[in-house]
C-alpha cells in the first residue's frame, strides 16, 4: 500500500491506520456501528423541523449556491452543455440577484464545451463557477487503474476545477481496503499535480455509490476510507445506481465529517446526489448539515447537491417566496 | 509526494445566519380553542362541582391559561354512583364488540381533533407541540384503537374462557402526560367492561376535558366515564371511596405508598405506576452517535418529566470521555424555548413548584462534589424552564443518583465490567426502565435478564407501544399498563373457571 499524501498531517492513530491493509482492516472494522434504527429516526425526527419566512428564502438561496448542476447521459451534446452552463450562471433570469449555482458537473469528454460556455473557473472577472467532472470510469468504475487515471488526467487537462471519482466498490465489498484506498491516493494526486487557472487545488469527490455498499456500516468505513486518502468530498452516489442519496446516510456522512473535524481539525465536505428534487427535501438536508456537521458546513464550500431538476424546484420556490404566490413551471426555463 | 496546496482564495464567506437560526414558526393557539372555564364531566354531563374553582396556568408563559371547576363534597359520591348504575345497567352486560365500537369511536375522535388537542396540551402542560402532536395525542388515539379490539376478544386474554370486569375503577394521573395517561387508563377499563371514575392532575386538565367532549360526541353512555378535577383531596377521596372495586394510580411514589396502605385490607384491587431513576447503559461496542441520541431521548424528551427517563447514565469508561464529549456536543443543539414553536426540542416546566425541585436537587449535585454542565441555550425570562443539564464525576451515594429529580437533569456514572453495570443499575429502590446499548445481542439478552426493570429497551429509549407491557418493580410499583397483561388489571377469571 501507498501511503497518503496527507499523513503526515494527521493525528497518529490515523496515520498509522494507513500503515498497511491489515492497519486499514482494524481501524475501520474498529469504528462504532450503526444502529439503523436510530439513525433512521434521528433523520426522521430533524425532517420535521419547520423553516419558514426569512429562513426559508435563505435555505433556498443557501441551497441554489450549493448545487452541482448535472447533466450526465449518454445524449449530451455541446448545446446541452451550453444551456446547462447558461442556466448556471443565471439560474432566473427574472431574478439577477438569484444565486449562481456551484458547479457544473459533466463527463470528462463534455468539459471543453462547459469551459467555453463558462470560461476558466475562479479567473477573477471570469467565469465563478467550478467545473466538476466525473471520471474513473464513471458510473461502475471497472476499468484498468491506468484506464481511471487517464480518465481523470482527461478531465483535467480540457479544465475540470473538481473531480468526481467513484471508489471500486467490488473491492471494497471483497475486503481489499488497500486497493480502494490506494486508488483513492492515486487519484488525488493525479489531482494535486494539475494546475487550476486561479491557482486553487483541484477538489476531489468521492463517490461511494451507497446504493450498493447495503449497509449503513459499510458506508460509515467507506466514509473514512475516503477521507483517510484524502478525498475533499464524500459524495453519496452516481445517481445511477438506486437508491441514491437519502437522509439517514447523509445524516452517516455529516457525521463523519464532523468525526473527522474532531480528530483531525480538518474540515471536509459532503455531497449527496441523486433523487434530491424539491425544495423541501432540499431543506431538510441543509436542517441535517445545520444539526449534524454544524453550522460552518452551511457553505457550498462544504456542502453541495448533486442534480438536475431540483434547481427548477428552488427557482419556483423562491418565486413563490418573493411574490407570496405560487407561479408555476412554465415560469422557470427548463434547461 | 508534497503535501497539497493550501487554498489560496477563500470564497466569498456568505453568512446564512437566518436559515441557522430558523425563523419562529409557531402553531396558531387559536387552534387549541381555549375557553374561559372547563366544567366536570359526571355522569354523561358537563356540570359545576363543589370545590372552588381552580386556575391553570401555561408553563410557557406563566399566565394563567383557563379556571376549570372541581368536585367538592357529594362529587365523588354521585360520579362512583354514576359509574355503578352505568356498569351494571349498561356497560358490564353490553356485547364486548359494541363496546368495541365505543371504543373505535373515541379513538377516530382523538385523531380528527389530533391538531386541537395537541395545542391544548402543549398549552396546559409546557411540553413541546413537536412531541404533543408526533408522541401524546397519536399515542393516545392508538390506545384507544388496541383496546377496542380487545373488547369482543377478551377470552384470549389468557385469563380463562370467559373473563370478567371489575367494576368501576378508580383512577388518578399525573401532569407530565395528562392525554396519554388518561387514554392508558381508560381505554383497557372500558375494553374490559369497566366503568370509571377518573381525576386528572391539578396543574393540567384541559386535554382530558376536550377528550370528555369526544367521548360524549362518541354517544358513551352516560356514567361509563366520569371526569373530575381537583386537588390531591379530590384524588384520596376518590380511591378510598368505598364504592371503588379497582384503583389506578400513576404518580409519585410517596402518594402511591399513602393509596397501598389505606387499601390495604378492603379486598380492592390496587395497580401502581410510580417514579423511577433508570439507568443507560452505554457499553463500549455501542452504536455511539445512536447511543448518544438515545441518551438524549432518554432525559431530556418531555423535559425529563418521564418516569421512565434514563436519568443514569453508565457508560464503560473506555468510551466514557467520548460519549460525554459527543453528548454534550449534541445537547448544545437542543432547541430550548417557547413550546408552541414547531422547531422547540425542549419546552417548559410544568410549574413553579416542579422547577423549584428540580433546582433544588441538582443543587445537591454541586454540593456533593459532582460537575454540572449546563447547555448554553438561550433560557425565556418569563414562563417556567431549567436548561438541559448533565452531572460528571457522580457516583452512586449522592442524591442526583437516587432521587427521582423528574426534570432534565442528567447524572453519569461510569462502569468497568457489565456486572459492575448491573450491579449500579439495580442499586436502587425504584425498578420501572432501563436500556442497554450494545452491539452484541447475546449481551443485550443477557442484560435484560440481569436489570430488575420493568421494560428494558435496547438500542433505544422511551419508546411505547399500545401494545407493550408497561410496569415497574420495587418502588416503581406494579401491575402492567399495555398489552395483554395491562387487561389483566381490568379483569377477573370468570367464577366458574376457576375449578
Amino acid at each position: 500500500m501507498t501511503s497518503a499524501p496527507v499523513s503526515q498531517a494527521l493525528p497518529a492513530q490515523l496515520a498509522e491506520a494507513t500503515a498497511g491493509e491489515s492497519a486499514l482492516r482494524r481501524f475501520l472494522h474498529g469504528l462504532p456501528g450503526v444502529d439503523p434504527v436510530g439513525l433512521e429516526s434521528r433523520a426522521a425526527t430533524l425532517a420535521t423541523r419547520s423553516i419558514k419566512k426569512a429562513s426559508k428564502l435563505a435555505a433556498i438561496d443557501l441551497a441554489i449556491s450549493m448545487v452541482d448542476l448535472t447533466t450526465l447521459e449518454g445524449a449530451d451534446t455541446p448545446g446541452k452543455v451550453r444551456s446547462l452552463a447558461a442556466k448556471a450562471r443565471r439560474p432566473d433570469p427574472d431574478y439577477p440577484d438569484t444565486p449562481p449555482v456551484a458547479a457544473v458537473c459533466v463527463y470528462p469528454d463534455r468539459v471543453a464545451d462547459a469551459v467555453a460556455a463558462l470560461g476558466p473557473a475562479g479567473v477573477p472577472g471570469g467565469g465563478s463557477i467550478g467545473i466538476a467532472s466525473v471520471a474513473t470510469a464513471f458510473p461502475s468504475g471497472r476499468a484498468a487503474r491506468a484506464v481511471k487515471l487517464a480518465d481523470v488526467r482527461s478531465a483535467l487537462d480540457a479544465g475540470a476545477t473538481e473531480i468526481d471519482m467513484v471508489i471500486d466498490r467490488g473491492a471494497f465489498l471483497a475486503g481489499h481496503y488497500g486497493t480502494v484506498f490506494d486508488e483513492i491516493v492515486d487519484v488525488r494526486r493525479v489531482c494535486d499535480a494539475a494546475s487550476t487557472p486561479d491557482g486553487n487545488p483541484v477538489r476531489l469527490k468521492v463517490i461511494l455509490e451507497i446504493g450498493e455498499l447495503g449497509t449503513y456500516d459499510n458506508v460509515r468505513r467507506a466514509s473514512f476510507l475516503a477521507l483517510l486518502a484524502g478525498g475533499d468530498f464524500i459524495k453519496t452516489s452516481t445517481g445511477k445506481v438506486s437508491p441514491a442519496a437519502t437522509l439517514p446516510v447523509t445524516h452517516l456522512m455529516l457525521q463523519a465529517v464532523r468525526d473527522w473535524y474532531q480528530l483531525t481539525g480538518q474540515r471536509r465536505a459532503v455531497k449527496p446526489a441523486g433523487g434530491i428534487r424539491t425544495t423541501k427535501d432540499a431543506i431538510r438536508y441543509l436542517v441535517a448539515v445545520h444539526e449534524v456537521a454544524g453550522p460552518e458546513w452551511l457553505d457550498p464550500y462544504y456542502f453541495r447537491f448533486g442534480a438536475s431538476s431540483l434547481l427548477g424546484d428552488l427557482i419556483l420556490q423562491r418565486r413563490t417566496q418573493l411574490e407570496g404566490h405560487y407561479s408555476g413551471p412554465d415560469y422557470v426555463t427548463v434547461d | 509526494m508534497a503535501a497539497r496546496a493550501a487554498r489560496k482564495t477563500v470564497p466569498a464567506k456568505k453568512t446564512f445566519t437566518d436559515f441557522g437560526d430558523y425563523a419562529p414558526a409557531p402553531e396558531s393557539a387559536a387552534i387549541g380553542r381555549i375557553q374561559p372555564r372547563y366544567q366536570m364531566y359526571l355522569d354523561g354531563a358537563f356540570v359545576d362541582g363543589g370545590g372552588a374553582d381552580l386556575t391553570t396556568v401555561n408553563p410557557g408563559t406563566g399566565e394563567p391559561l383557563a379556571t376549570v371547576a372541581t368536585a367538592g363534597k357529594g362529587d365523588v359520591d354521585r360520579a362512583v354512583a354514576a359509574a355503578r348504575r352505568a356498569y351494571e345497567r349498561v356497560w358490564s352486560t353490553m356485547p364486548g364488540a359494541e363496546r368495541g365500537k365505543y371504543l373505535f369511536r373515541i379513538a377516530r375522535g382523538i385523531a380528527e381533533r389530533a391538531r386541537e388537542l395537541a395545542v391544548v396540551e402543549t398549552l396546559d402542560n409546557g411540553k413541546p407541540i413537536k412531541e404533543s402532536r408526533d408522541v401524546d395525542v397519536p399515542t393516545a388515539s392508538a390506545h384507544f384503537f388496541y383496546h377496542a379490539g380487545w373488547a369482543d376478544k377478551l377470552r384470549h386474554a389468557g385469563l380463562g374462557a370467559n373473563p370478567t370486569p371489575i367494576g368501576v375503577a378508580g383512577q388518578v394521573i399525573p401532569w407530565n402526560f395528562p392525554l396519554l395517561m388518561a387514554a392508558w387508563k381508560i381505554a383497557p377499563a372500558l375494553a374490559a367492561g369497566n366503568t370509571v371514575v377518573i381525576k386528572p392532575a391539578e396543574t393540567t386538565p384541559l386535554s382530558i376535558l376536550v377528550l370528555a367532549e369526544i367521548i360524549a360526541d362518541a354517544g358513551l353512555p352516560e356514567g361509563v366515564v366520569n371526569i373530575l378535577p381537583g386537588a390531591g383531596d379530590v384524588g384520596a377521596e376518590l380511591v378510598t371511596h368505598p364504592g371503588i372495586d379497582k384503583v389506578a394510580f400513576t404518580g409519585s411514589t410517596a402518594v402511591g405508598k399513602q393509596i397501598q396502605s389505606a387499601l390495604a385490607g378492603t379486598g380492592r384491587r390496587l395497580t401502581l405506576e410510580l417514579g423511577g431513576k433508570a439507568a443507560n447503559i452505554v457499553f463500549d461496542d455501542a452504536p455511539i452517535d445512536q447511543a448518544v441520541e438515545g441518551i438524549v431521548n432518554g432525559i431530556f424528551f418531555n423535559q425529563g418529566h418521564v418516569c421512565c427517563a434514563g436519568s443514569r447514565l453508565l457508560v464503560q469508561e473506555s468510551v466514557a470521555d467520548e460519549v460525554i464529549d459527543k453528548l454534550e456536543d449534541r445537547v448544545s443543539t437542543l432547541r430550548l424555548g417557547d413550546p408552541m414553536d414547531k422547531n422547540t426540542d425542549i419546552g417548559a416546566i410544568n410549574s413553579a413548584e416542579q422547577l423549584a425541585r428540580i433546582t433544588e436537587l441538582s443543587a445537591t449535585g454541586d454540593d456533593d462534589g459532582a460537575e454540572r454542565w449546563t447547555s448554553p441555550c438561550p433560557v425565556p425570562d418569563r414562563g417556567f424552564y431549567f436548561p438541559p443539564t448533565v452531572f460528571t464525576n457522580v457516583s452512586q451515594s449522592m442524591r442526583i443518583a437516587r432521587d427521582e429529580i423528574f426534570g432534565p437533569v442528567l447524572a453519569v456514572q461510569t462502569f468497568r465490567t457489565p456486572d459492575e453495570a448491573v450491579s449500579k443499575a439495580n442499586n436502587t429502590p425504584y425498578g420501572l426502565s432501563a436500556g442497554v446499548w450494545t452491539d452484541k445481542g447475546s449481551r443485550i439478552l443477557g442484560m435484560a435478564q440481569a436489570v430488575r426493570a420493568g421494560v428494558v429497551w435496547a438500542n433505544t429509549f422511551n419508546r411505547f407501544d399500545p401494545t407493550a407491557a408497561f410496569g415497574g418493580y420495587g418502588e416503581s410499583g406494579f401491575g402492567r399498563e399495555g398489552g395483554r397483561s395491562g387487561l389483566a388489571a381490568y379483569l377477573q377469571p370468570d367464577a366458574k373457571d376457576q375449578f
